[in-house]
């Protein structure tokens, strides 16, 4: 099928067999391979993208599901003049990112909860995330961090507002 | 694995006339939802067919509403929209805190009711629930030109493992709640597993209770569990042994003695064992129960 989508903000599309997941739609066909595939069954949350501002999973998406739709990836997240959206500056600062496989799943998801919750405790970005497994970190400085963009986030702590998801 | 992907075809309708048009056909396509347990099963090779019914178009398949009879929940409703639904956190709360106990946000964002009840996994969150709220579930079919609806009780839907009464020509459209089981009601729910996110269930209960105030007695109650069986069930004895008595530690003995004697049979499988389970069942029963008739399990009356 033709498959017609906004990525990042930019529209794209691709011939692609309609029950291909997304996942590999994204990385195959639109050589965005900041998206990762860990265990390939909705468990680790290495493959998450936003599908019209809301967190999935991508390996559980076929493609044509997203026909029409926006996907936000990990290399939508930064600011087109490259400087970092506040998550990721603090996942930078804190010490968020180890071997780097669960980043960009993490990233993509604490930017969702970001972007909805102005003041997250340490038990809501818990339950958030808890759908992202990471290996390395022990997730106490991934939480930090996320805590840390939400407080940078919030209007008057002097930080850049980041760019919406798109909806 | 994924060049079986690249093979499979799906037809999206927008109408259910045309989607159970596709189900009367003798080449019917398998439907699929959220596909968050379809997608387990693909990536692992174990491609269910080759044609799927891709449900995300059906506008009809949607919404949380009132009805004169009780409460309308849309087949495609996601366990992200019994979250936030002002209307199910109003009058079914335990749908609400159900909800929030399936998978992780991802999976809440993408897994659907019907999608559960289709799968008629013994392990299902919602089917419990569904049971102790005396839910119906709504079926269509194609009968010619018409569309045909008839409605199965829960009770009598899942009929073997991972079997149910809806014929392979059915959608399931629709759970409805009746307002009998809503109002006067409480109910309570748990889940237990190896951690409390994306954790498939060792052992899962839910309980109803209907409480007289004067004399304070259990008028009635609905029991349902998961992972205990091949299908989710209704703990009949349970109930019967509660009906009738003041909401006590005694009575919650009494009913997790008769659930054990009579309701369930436990099982050993990978996630758990039988006699794990038992004892778990027990206890949670008597928990729930302490929780809506505000008593203390364990402690003499
Ligand atoms: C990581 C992970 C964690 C999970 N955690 C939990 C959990 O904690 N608790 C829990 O209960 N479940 C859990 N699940 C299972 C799954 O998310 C749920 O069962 C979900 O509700 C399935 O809905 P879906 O729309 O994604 O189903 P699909 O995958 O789209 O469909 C499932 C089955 O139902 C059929 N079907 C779908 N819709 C209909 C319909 N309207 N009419 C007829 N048949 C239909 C399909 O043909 C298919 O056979 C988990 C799954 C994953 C991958
Ligand atoms: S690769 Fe998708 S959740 Fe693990
Ligand atoms: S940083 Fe290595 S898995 Fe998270």
């Amino acid at each position: 099928m033709k498959l017609r989508l906004e990525v990042n903000g930019r529209p794209r599309s691709a011939d692609v067999p309609p029950m291909k997941r997304l996942l590999d739609v994204l990385r195959d066909d639109l050589r965005l391979t900041g998206t990762k595939e860990g265990c390939g069954e909705g468990e680790c949350g290495a493959c998450a993208v936003l599908l019209d501002g809301e967190l999935v999973n991508s390996c559980l998406v076929p493609a044509c599901q997203a026909d029409r739709r926006a996907v936000t990836t990990v290399e939508g997240l930064a600011a087109p003049d490259g400087s970092l959206h506040p998550v990721q500056q603090a996942f930078w600062e804190k010490g968020g990112a180890q071997c780097g496989i669960c980043t960009p799943g993490m990233l993509v998801a604490a930017v969702a909860l970001v972007e909805r919750a102005r003041r997250p405790s340490d038990a809501e970005i818990r339950e958030w995330l808890a759908g992202n497994l990471c290996r390395c970190t022990g997730y106490v400085k991934i939480v930090e961090a996320v805590a840390a963009a939400a407080r940078a986030r919030r209007p008057g702590a002097g930080a850049r507002r980041p760019k919406r998801v798109k909806r | 694995m994924r060049g079986d992907l690249a093979a499979l075809e799906v037809l999206r309708p927008r109408r259910l006339a045309e989607a159970l048009a596709a189900l009367a056909d003798s080449d019917r396509p398998c439907p699929i939802a959220g596909g968050t347990d379809l997608y387990v099963a693909l990536n692992e090779g174990r491609a269910p067919a080759r044609r799927f019914l891709d449900l995300s178009r059906l506008d009809e398949l949607t919404g949380l509403e009132t009805t004169p009879s009780g409460l309308r929940l849309g087949a495609r409703t996601t366990y992200t929209e019994l979250r936030a639904s002002r209307l199910v956190r109003r009058r079914a709360p335990v749908l609400a805190e159900m909800a929030a106990s399936v998978g992780a946000i991802a999976i809440q964002n993408r897994g659907t009711l019907g999608g559960s009840l289709g799968n008629a996994s013994p392990a299902s969150d919602p089917a419990p629930v569904l049971l102790a709220l005396d839910a119906a579930v709504e079926l269509a079919a194609r009968d010619g030109r018409r569309v045909v609806r008839r409605r199965v009780p829960l009770d009598r839907f899942f009929i073997g493992y991972r079997e149910t009464a809806a014929r392979p020509d059915e959608l399931i459209v629709a759970v409805l709640l009746p307002s009998s089981a809503l109002e006067g009601w409480r109910y309570a729910y748990r889940k237990v597993g190896t951690r409390r996110a994306q954790a498939i269930s060792k052992v899962v209960a839910a309980v109803g209770l209907e409480l007289g105030a004067r004399p304070r007695r259990i008028a009635a109650a609905r029991i349902a569990y998961g992972s205990m069986a091949p299908t989710p069930v209704r703990a009949r004895a349970a109930e019967a042994a509660l009906a009738g008595r003041a909401p006590t530690s005694a009575a919650g003995r009494a009913a997790a003695r008769a659930l054990l004697a009579e309701d369930l049979h436990p099982i050993d499988d990978l996630r758990s064992s039988a006699d794990y389970r038992a004892l778990v069942a027990g206890r949670l029963l008597e928990s729930l129960l302490g929780a809506l008739g505000g008593f203390r399990p364990g402690l003499d009356d």
